[in-house]
């Protein structure tokens, strides 16, 4: 049977890990690679770098971070963060991603959505969709959540899939941070949309959020940054609590 | 040296990473007669069968001679369909037929397709490719299509329905999964398929 996934984030600031404080036991405490090992050991199904650099000039750094994580990582590797055009994600397939993530340029073009499917083919291409309640509809929102995207957040979906997207990252933008539970609701909204998997973020919290989104949300992924990062639990832990549950995870 | 064939159906990066980890360097043929002195061969490749397309006619019968001269073959994802006849995905193209059977999208309605994520083999009966694999071991797929459990399955897969996921015929290996992607599992399948090269 199919496992449900667990994808650990790692947000990068000019080649360092920025979410993390706690990292017991590592020499060097913001270092994508190493942290990187420390939830690969621990039997993370996938990683996402998301790259939050704000210049150009310091954007340069991520392909040598993709290159330092993906040189012993033999899990699939994701990159988003910043990827506007056919180049952008060239450089970070070259560099050792087995996906790209796409947000902002695939609202604004989504013909890049097609473009990079039928170049690396549709597994390689994550469409990243942040969205919020607004009344009963799901409104998707770019630039970092900061702009409306004037677009319905399952319709979205739909179209990214058509267009070639292979998975959907989907985030929500009422949960992100909050710790109080990933939006069920709005992840089993997209998920029974579309036939390609989702993976849920924003909210994650405690353990039993991850059981809620697997079940009532439908989710076919979860993704955590910081539940993970302030070592408030393993990965290990967090598989087992979801094996205990009656869900397909890998151990 | 172990020929990596690449016909433009996605990226080699993770394939040619994860030899080199072991130790092994690939080199790619640029044209059909550079297979001559390959001492294996790997087929890998995602997306659709009818990529394969590229690999015309001169390229077949050199790979086929090489499998003929008892070279070991291991087809990859895309590349392991590819051993069999052919694919309901492009039924005009012809595969290479080292393998009995068709292949065929996944047709269960219950289960979201593209397969995607890891999932568990199921081993039918002990190889070379297999060895030191453990039963109900966990591997990474993402595909639609499908070969059929056939005499040559060594490990079967299920999603919706059953379907061969490690196949071995002689010297000829194929894997539905990315073993470069398959953690630890994956590795070793490769150097399973690096025993076989001697």
């Amino acid at each position: 049977m199919l496992s449900k996934r667990i994808i650990a984030c790692l947000d990068v600031r000019d080649g360092q890990v920025v979410k993390g404080v706690n990292f017991e036991g590592l020499r060097a405490a913001g270092d994508p690679a190493e942290l990187a090992r420390r939830y690969n050991a621990e039997g993370v199904d996938e990683l996402v770098i998301l790259d939050i650099t704000a210049t150009l000039e310091r954007r340069r750094a991520l392909a040598d971070t993709i290159r330092s994580v993906a040189r012993e990582l033999f899990i699939p590797l994701a990159v988003g963060g910043g990827i506007r055009t056919e180049g952008d994600a060239a450089a970070a397939v070259d560099a050792g991603a087995d996906k790209v993530s796409l947000n902002t340029a695939a609202l604004s073009n989504p013909s890049l959505i097609t473009t990079l499917a039928e170049r690396y083919g549709s597994q390689a291409v994550l469409v990243a969709i942040d969205a919020k309640w607004e009344g009963d509809r799901a409104a998707v929102y770019v630039r970092s959540g900061s702009t409306p995207g004037n677009r319905d957040a399952v319709e979205w979906a739909k179209e990214a899939e058509d267009r070639g997207a292979g998975e959907i990252l989907l985030t929500s933008i009422d949960r992100d941070g909050t710790k109080i539970g990933f939006d069920c609701r709005l992840t089993a909204a997209v998920s029974s949309a579309v036939s390609i998997p989702v993976i849920a973020s924003g909210g994650a919290g405690t353990l039993d959020h991850f059981v809620d989104v697997f079940n009532g949300g439908r989710a076919d992924a979860a993704l955590a940054a910081s539940i993970f990062h302030y070592a408030e639990t393993s990965v290990k832990n967090l598989k087992t609590h979801l094996r205990a549950a009656g869900i397909p995870v890998r151990l | 040296m172990i020929a990596l064939i690449d016909y433009k159906a996605g990226n080699l990066t993770s394939v040619r990473k994860a030899f080199a980890a072991l130790g092994a360097d690939l080199f790619t043929p640029e044209r059909p007669e550079e297979l001559a002195t390959a001492d294996a061969i790997v087929v890998p490749g995602v997306g659709h069968f009818g990529a394969t397309k590229a690999l015309g006619p001169e390229w077949v019968e050199a790979i086929l001679g090489r499998v003929g001269e008892l070279r070991p073959l291991l087809g990859i994802c895309l590349g392991m369909q590819w051993l069999f006849e052919g694919s309901e995905e492009a039924p005009e193209l012809p595969g290479l037929g080292l393998l009995g059977g068709q292949c065929y999208r996944l047709r269960s309605t219950d289960v979201k397709v593209p397969h995607v994520g890891w999932n568990s083999l199921d081993m039918q009966r002990e190889n070379t490719i297999v060895a030191d694999v453990a039963d109900h071991s966990q591997v990474y797929f993402t595909h639609s299509f499908v070969a059929p459990v056939t005499g040559d399955t060594v490990a079967v897969t299920s999603h919706g329905e059953p379907f061969a996921s490690i196949v071995q015929r002689g010297h000829v290996a194929g894997v539905q999964f990315h073993p470069e992607k398959s953690g630890e599992v994956g590795l070793q399948v490769l150097r399973n398929f690096l025993s076989m090269v001697g």
